[in-house]
């Protein structure tokens, strides 16, 4: 299994422990990723409030790069993989646009190949079934809030996987490493990223109410997968508690990668997980702990 | 004697003239065309002047048949052939030449209408030389009615045939008559109670000499024809004597085995000897051999052994009896939308997330809450109620295009009965459109909204989701433009109605036609609304389209009266316009008879004499009262042994010739 990796700008600076963590993974599982050579800049957010041919035109020279080398495109970041994904639909359901897309990035670009995201890549095509065979230490003890955000599985007929309502793919790999999963209402609930400095009372206000959902149903962590929502649930937590009056929700966040890398046989340092601001290493050394006591036993 | 047509080019006012020189055809006809003997046109030729312009050529001109150049044959054909029996000629002896709906109407050019107006009158003219007059037959009526299903619209159509003096049977599949209306609480605009009102109806049809209720059973076949029926029912095992029982209820009070109630909506245990629910009638039990201990284990046996009578009998089986009837009526009802499907409503997860009927239950008296409000998942009195229009209805992504007709009402009814019933609580009511035709229906919506004071939010719920033991309910004000999010303490959703899920089964049994959404069809959408495609087949209530208890009560009566209509003959004439088969020629291959969409055919015998030896060989037959005159069969015999009379292959090629040649 070969992919072309596109790692974007996160996974070189806020979220750098997915890098390590996701590369960590698909070494692991066998499958191999190759990144895309010279990529640039996805333009998520900003490019397509700007304009509209410049938001296809950033990730379809990646695109064009990876269908060079008859590579489909394995990507981590939600919004990186959220763009990629309506370029390619927009210059496969229109000849004009392929054109137009072709001549601005100098490229032929067919949308032959697709983009997935790594998700997707190890939840379906590697499949639960097969990472749990592969698991060297099992999560037992881990209570996790499966959190998917806005952009990862919406809107369906673009990002093509999983369940719009309730996605259940980053669950299903939480149960496979030997963790348990809450269900809860706020799996697809906007995290409030965009007000954090617009509007921040209005952002806090949709994070405590993600925190306390998590909370209330016996969750002992907060799963995502996407840069974005990690650093505005990780980074806000104090922030929002003492907003809101309430007490510390000591919800640590995780990838979901830096978790199926533990449960894969990393440390938690070469995953990165010591590089959160909730503390997650308390609760990661719980990880496993009933499982072993039994095993002795 | 040569043949001499008359052709009668209609103007039809101006829907014809404005596009085809009508003069100009007649004359084209009168000169041009085989045979013609006459040829005239008029402004209206259905009209009583036009009539007898026609009867009076033909006996002027001693016309022996006639081409009608006017409109759709689905209009005016029997028109023209009342007109010209009356003029002594056998009313088979004229054609139609649609020069409207097939020139006019669709063709902007009036040099090039004229010209197809000439050439389709052309092809009629050559059709009709080849006509033969044609007799209709005769064939017996028995006077006896089924009725498939029990629900209201069954029971009035069963009442009113059996007020006329006919027997009539109901079939129903539950263990009682009664249907939805017995779930029903209130019904709307009047708020009276809808088992007050059903009820004596139920016993109306149960003591009425000329119904027999027949319950608990199913149609399984239906062969034959408007008249003459033959339908084979399955009485399913009821594991109960009906003779003998009672209806004391001692077996039901006794029997340990408590099964979800599907009358009650699974919120309220059965038996699994039961009745319905407390009013049923017949007011005897079944077993439900799926969840009887004795049927499932062997072991139990307690009905048996309370029952003063000896009515239990585990031993009985599934009886099959074949009655022959002259018509059928079909009142099968709906099925109601499974909401599972809505991921942002919580794909039917949520317990307090219930449909309308839920609610119908939870208010009524003998209900599983007694009448009390309470909400599924702990008991509580809901203060705060969310109710959300349209769930499956008008949604092309997830549900039914079509407009549910009946759910702007009811929930209004539940807005008005929530505030009646529970004094500080607040109906919310998500909507899209109110609609509300109907004899005081949006009288009763204004006092909901107003008096009753329930808020209208014109707005669809976009996501509903569980917060602590709130349910969020978020959507959009679309009259302010602004998000909307409430804590609800219950969400009542109006699903939408959908034809049953077997409908489809039931019509390819019978053999009618239903729609894309398994609605039957009725045979044209205004002026035929209770019959089917199929002679002796009527429709009444929501298994033709969603409706409410007024309409399906009114389509009931109206079936009923069309079935009497047929049933006070003794006989009735047959349609000649059927397939024949010239025996001569049939080689006995049966091709025709999986193509015959009415069952029409079939092989028989017969002997003839070939070489100086007396033979025996298979040919097909077509019987009469079910051939319908589709020509299917004339198209897939190989050796042209069938012919459809008016159809004919001679026929058919003459016109053909006559354009082409």
């Amino acid at each position: 299994m070969k992919y072309a990796y596109y790692p974007g700008c996160s996974l070189n600076s806020t979220g750098l422990e997915y890098n390590m963590s996701t590369k960590a993974v698909a070494k692991s599982l066998g499958v191999e990723l190759v990144e895309i050579p010279e990529w640039n800049c996805c333009g998520a957010s900003s490019a397509h409030l700007t304009d509209h041919l410049l938001a296809l035109a950033l990730p379809a020279r990646n695109l064009a790069l990876a269908e060079k080398d008859g590579l489909d495109v394995a990507i981590p970041c939600a919004a990186c993989f959220a763009r990629f994904k309506a370029t390619e639909k927009a210059v496969r359901d229109s000849d004009k646009t392929q054109k137009t897309i072709s001549e601005i990035i100098e490229m032929d670009y067919q949308a032959k190949n697709t983009t997935l995201s790594i998700l997707d890549v190890f939840a379906n095509k590697v499949g639960a079934q097969a990472v749990s065979a592969l698991v060297s230490k099992k999560l037992s003890g881990l209570k996790a809030a499966c959190y998917y955000g806005c952009l990862l599985v919406r809107p369906n007929k673009i990002t093509e996987f999983d369940d719009p309502e309730n996605p259940i793919s980053m669950d299903n790999l939480m149960t496979a490493i030997g963790g348990e999963t809450v269900n809860w209402s706020y799996k697809t609930e906007c995290c409030g990223a965009s007000h954090a400095v617009i509007n921040p009372n209005v952002g806090r206000q949709m994070l405590r109410d993600i925190y306390r959902d998590a909370k209330l149903n016996g969750a002992n962590c907060i799963i995502t997968a996407c840069p974005l929502c990690m650093s505005n649930l990780d980074m806000r937590q104090q922030e929002v508690a003492s907003f809101a009056g309430d007490a510390a929700y000591d919800l640590p966040v995780f990838y979901f990668t830096e978790l199926m890398g533990l449960a894969l046989g990393y440390q938690p340092k070469e995953l990165g997980i010591d590089k959160h601001f909730v503390d997650a290493i308390p609760l990661v050394n719980k990880l496993g702990q009933v499982q072993a006591g039994r095993d002795s036993a | 004697m040569s043949k001499k047509v008359g052709v009668f080019v209609c103007h039809c006012g101006t829907n014809i003239s404005y596009t085809v020189d009508c003069e100009k055809v007649a004359q084209t006809a009168a000169q041009e065309f085989p045979n013609v003997a006459y040829a005239t046109d008029y402004k209206y030729m259905c009209s009583e002047p036009g009539q007898h312009l026609i009867q009076k050529a033909i006996k002027e001109h001693n016309l022996d048949r006639v081409v009608v150049a006017a409109c759709s044959p689905r209009m005016h054909e029997p028109t023209f052939r009342r007109c010209v029996e009356q003029a002594g000629l056998n009313p088979y002896m004229v054609e139609m030449s649609n020069i409207r709906e097939h020139c006019s109407w669709v063709h902007p050019n009036k040099e090039k209408g004229t010209e197809k107006a000439i050439d389709l009158v052309k092809m009629s003219t050559a059709k009709v030389l080849k006509n033969f007059p044609l007799q209709s037959t005769t064939i017996p009526i028995t006077k006896r009615a089924l009725v498939v299903g029990g629900g209201i619209a069954g029971i009035q159509a069963a009442i009113d045939i059996a007020e006329a003096g006919y027997v009539v049977d109901i079939v129903e599949r539950e263990p009682s008559i009664g249907g939805r209306m017995a779930q029903v609480d209130k019904t709307f605009p009047t708020l009276d109670c809808s088992a007050c009102i059903l009820t004596p109806k139920m016993v109306d049809a149960a003591v009425h000499p000329n119904v027999n209720l027949v319950t608990w059973s199913e149609i399984e076949k239906v062969e034959g024809y408007v008249g003459n029926f033959d339908v084979t029912i399955r009485h399913k095992a009821r594991s109960v004597d009906m003779k003998k029982c009672t209806g004391c209820g001692i077996c039901w009070d006794k029997c340990p085995t408590k099964v979800s109630s599907e009358f009650e909506m699974k919120m309220m245990p059965r038996k699994a000897i039961y009745t319905p629910f407390p009013q049923a009638i017949p007011n005897k039990p079944v077993i439900d051999r799926e969840n009887c201990t004795k049927f499932k284990t062997g072991k139990c046996g307690i009905c048996a052994k309370v029952c003063p009578i000896g009515a239990v009998d585990f031993s009985q089986e599934d009886e099959l009896e074949t009655i022959r009837y002259g018509a059928i009526v079909i009142a099968t009802g709906f099925d109601l939308f499974d909401h599972s499907v809505y991921g942002e409503y919580g794909y039917g997860k949520y317990p307090d997330v219930i449909t309308g009927m839920h609610f119908e239950r939870l208010i009524n008296a003998s209900g599983p809450t007694m009448g009390k409000i309470k909400r599924p998942s702990d008991g509580k009195e809901p203060k705060k109620v969310v109710f959300v229009k349209c769930v499956g209805s008008r949604d092309e992504a997830k549900g039914k295009t079509y407009c549910s007709k009946t759910c702007c009402m009811y929930t209004a009814k539940h807005a008005t009965l929530l505030r009646e019933k529970v004094k500080d609580s607040n109906a919310i009511v998500f909507y899209m459109d109110v609609r509300t035709p109907g004899k005081n229906y949006d009288e009763f919506y204004q006092r909901t909204a107003g008096e009753f004071g329930a808020d209208y939010i014109r707005g669809r719920v976009s996501k509903i989701y569980q917060k602590g033991d709130k349910l969020v309910v978020r959507g959009e004000d679309t009259l302010l433009g602004k998000p909307v999010e409430i804590d609800a303490d219950m969400v009542v959703l109006a699903t939408a109605m959908l034809a049953r899920h077997d409908a489809g089964d039931l019509a390819r049994k019978i053999g009618f036609s239903y729609d894309q959404h398994d609605f039957f069809t009725e045979a044209h959408p205004k002026l035929k609304p209770v019959e089917t495609h199929t002679a002796g087949v009527f429709l009444a209530g929501a298994c033709q389209g969603p409706k409410d208890i007024p309409d399906s009560v009114a389509q009931a009566s109206a079936a009923a009266v069309k079935v009497c209509g047929l049933l006070s003959k003794d006989e009735m004439k047959t349609e000649p316009i059927i397939s024949a088969v010239n025996e001569a020629i049939c080689s006995g291959c049966a091709m025709c008879i999986p193509v015959c969409p009415y069952k029409a055919i079939e092989l028989k015998n017969i002997t003839e004499r070939a070489h100086g030896h007396q033979i025996e060989r298979q040919v097909a037959t077509v019987n009469s009262g079910l051939c319908q005159g589709c020509g299917a069969c004339t198209v897939t015999c190989r050796s042209g042994a069938l012919n459809l009379r008016g159809f004919t292959n001679e026929q058919i090629l003459a016109e053909v010739d006559a354009l082409c040649l």
